[in-house]
């Protein structure tokens, strides 16, 4: 049994407040304690999702939030990894329970961003790929985003207004979240008489970047018990999988991927690993999702993740969209939520926003926006130099 | 008085009539590394192979493109007044890997087709009072 009990969850709504990253941590927090009807001071493990754009005390979030929330001793860990840090640092929390090292522990990520691209470290910087790329290319991240989408044209005949009903889609799903920064409908016309940004992908396309935070508090199944809490959403598997050589995808922020001259790429490229691990782990399977939350970063990479998840077969995705299947109502909601769609992308606290998400499909709480009777759920994401991000929720 | 051209970055690339980028090849396993690895094998099935210089095909396919419209951040420098630029992603043959590069100057982004070949050529990056940064480029053949 390697189940782990979500007790709460808690978010402060997505936007661009333009106050301190901490801020939005610590609303978060206090909102998934109080969801768990738990105190702070009773939280045996804190583990905290970093944010580079803070300064130092981004590097050390964990710790971070725990001065915030008032010392009370407990152990700490602060994960990065890009933006998959919600989940790793969400893993490092789990290993603690499973371990029998706590019964319950904390997870907290919060980010606070600038307008525009998403920027490397600031210097001169020779020796960083992440600054090189935009020094030497200015390949910024939706030029990999614009990348991907002509491929999938190229391969697959999709079309521009395939990626755009992506984009109505979960606009329309998060229309009553009332932790979405964007809650307006719109058009596929809307999307696409946007101006481009990195073609065939337009500025309605490419998800935002936010302010934000998110938080999970999770306990062995044990104290959950103990406790009384009924049939809590469970931790079924996290998937934190790292690329197997070659890699033969081209990856933010290299300049080249992996050579297949002196060995052959494996049979499962890095994207469907992450899944893969993740179904491996919970004894389930593609067929077993009733929801699932997948890391739009563009329309055209939503429709990349179905066939990485297993929804469909590649070349398949844009049948699935256009049929309805993935819509509320549909045989496999994705982006109940209205996805970074509608939230922009506040990076440490993302994959811990899905998690959010899908606690409250499962316990039937996510109002106007509930995919009926959803028992299992999976998130998906991926952060830069090779962090995979996938967490399967039951209940 | 013209300016003096110069690397954007040192031991990236050759220059001269047949520029080339260089790379590293592992001496067991083939494998080719860009930017070049120098003292260690990223290929796991020969951790401790030794590596050598090389310099890797100039010709390629285009695996996928696309065109920026906005002016990145720092530390691209952009022109005022911004110039949309293309970036292509190139197969390369014998190396079996992809790489990108920014499209060369004159080429017309609209003529390109995942596919077609290319051929890595010099282009300005950027410039300054009184040097012209180079940097290598794709440009169909």
């Amino acid at each position: 049994m390697t189940d782990v009990a979500i007790l709460g969850v808690g978010m402060h709504p997505w936007g661009k407040w333009g106050r301190n990253f901490v801020d939005y941590g610590v609303a978060a927090a206090q909102a998934a304690l109080a969801d768990a009807g738990m105190e702070w001071r009773d939280i045996q493990f804190v583990s905290g999702a970093d944010t580079i754009r803070n300064g130092y005390p981004g590097y050390v979030s964990g710790a971070t939030f725990a001065q915030a929330l008032g010392w009370q001793g407990a152990p700490v860990a602060s994960s990065y990894a890009a933006c998959a840090s919600g989940a790793t640092a969400l893993n490092a929390a789990r290993a603690q329970i499973l371990a029998g090292l706590c019964d319950v522990a904390l997870v907290v990520g919060a980010d606070t961003t600038p307008k525009g691209f998403l920027a490397p470290t600031a210097g001169e910087r020779r020796d960083d790929p992440d600054w090189l790329r935009f020094r030497l290319l200015g390949a910024t991240n939706p030029a990999y985003f614009g990348l991907y989408a002509r491929r999938r044209m190229e391969l697959y005949g999709a079309t521009p207004g395939d990626f755009a009903r992506v984009k109505v889609k979960n606009a329309r799903h998060g229309l009553t979240n009332p932790n979405a920064r964007y809650r307006k409908e719109v058009t596929e016309d809307d999307v696409l008489g946007s101006p481009v940004v990195a073609d065939p992908l337009h500025l309605l396309e490419i998800c935002a970047t936010s302010d934000g935070g998110a938080a999970v508090v999770i306990a062995s199944t044990d104290f959950a018990k103990s406790r009384g809490t009924k049939a809590p959403a469970r931790i079924a598997a996290i998937s934190t999988v790292t690329p197997t050589y070659p890699n033969t995808v081209i990856e933010m922020p290299n300049f080249a991927t992996d050579s297949s001259a002196g060995v052959k790429p494996p049979e499962t490229t890095f994207r469907d690993s992450i899944a893969a691990k993740a179904y491996d782990e919970a004894g389930l399977g593609p067929d077993d999702l009733d929801v699932a939350e997948v890391y739009d970063l563009s329309t055209a990479l939503e429709l990349d993740w179905y066939e990485n998840i297993g929804l469909c077969k590649a070349g398949e995705a844009e049948k699935l969209l256009n049929d309805g299947d993935t819509t509320l109502g549909g045989r496999i909601p994705v982006n109940t939520s209205g996805g970074l769609a509608c939230f922009g992308e506040a990076v440490p606290a993302q994959a811990l926003a899905q998690v959010c998400e899908l606690t409250w499909q499962l316990r039937g709480e996510a109002g106007e926006r509930q995919a009926e009777g959803a028992k299992v759920g999976l998130t998906i994401n991926q952060g830069l130099f090779g962090h995979g991000s996938s967490v399967i929720v039951i209940r | 008085m013209a300016k003096t051209r110069v690397p954007a970055i040192d031991g990236w690339f050759t220059t001269g009539d047949e520029p080339a980028l260089v790379g590293s090849r592992g001496t067991e396993t083939g494998s080719y590394f860009f930017p070049k690895s120098v003292a260690f094998s990223r290929n796991p099935t020969a951790p401790a192979e030794k590596l050598e210089e090389v310099a890797l095909g100039r010709r390629g396919r285009i695996w996928s493109f696309t065109t920026n419209y906005y002016p990145p951040p720092e530390p691209y420098v952009a022109p005022d007044p911004f110039v949309p630029y293309t970036i292509v992603a190139v197969e390369l043959p014998e190396e079996q890997m992809v790489v990108l590069g920014q499209l060369a100057e004159g080429a017309d982004p609209a003529a390109l087709k995942v596919g077609a070949e290319v051929e890595l050529v010099l282009g300005t990056l950027y410039e300054d009072d009184e040097h012209e940064y180079e940097v290598w480029k794709w440009r169909p053949v």
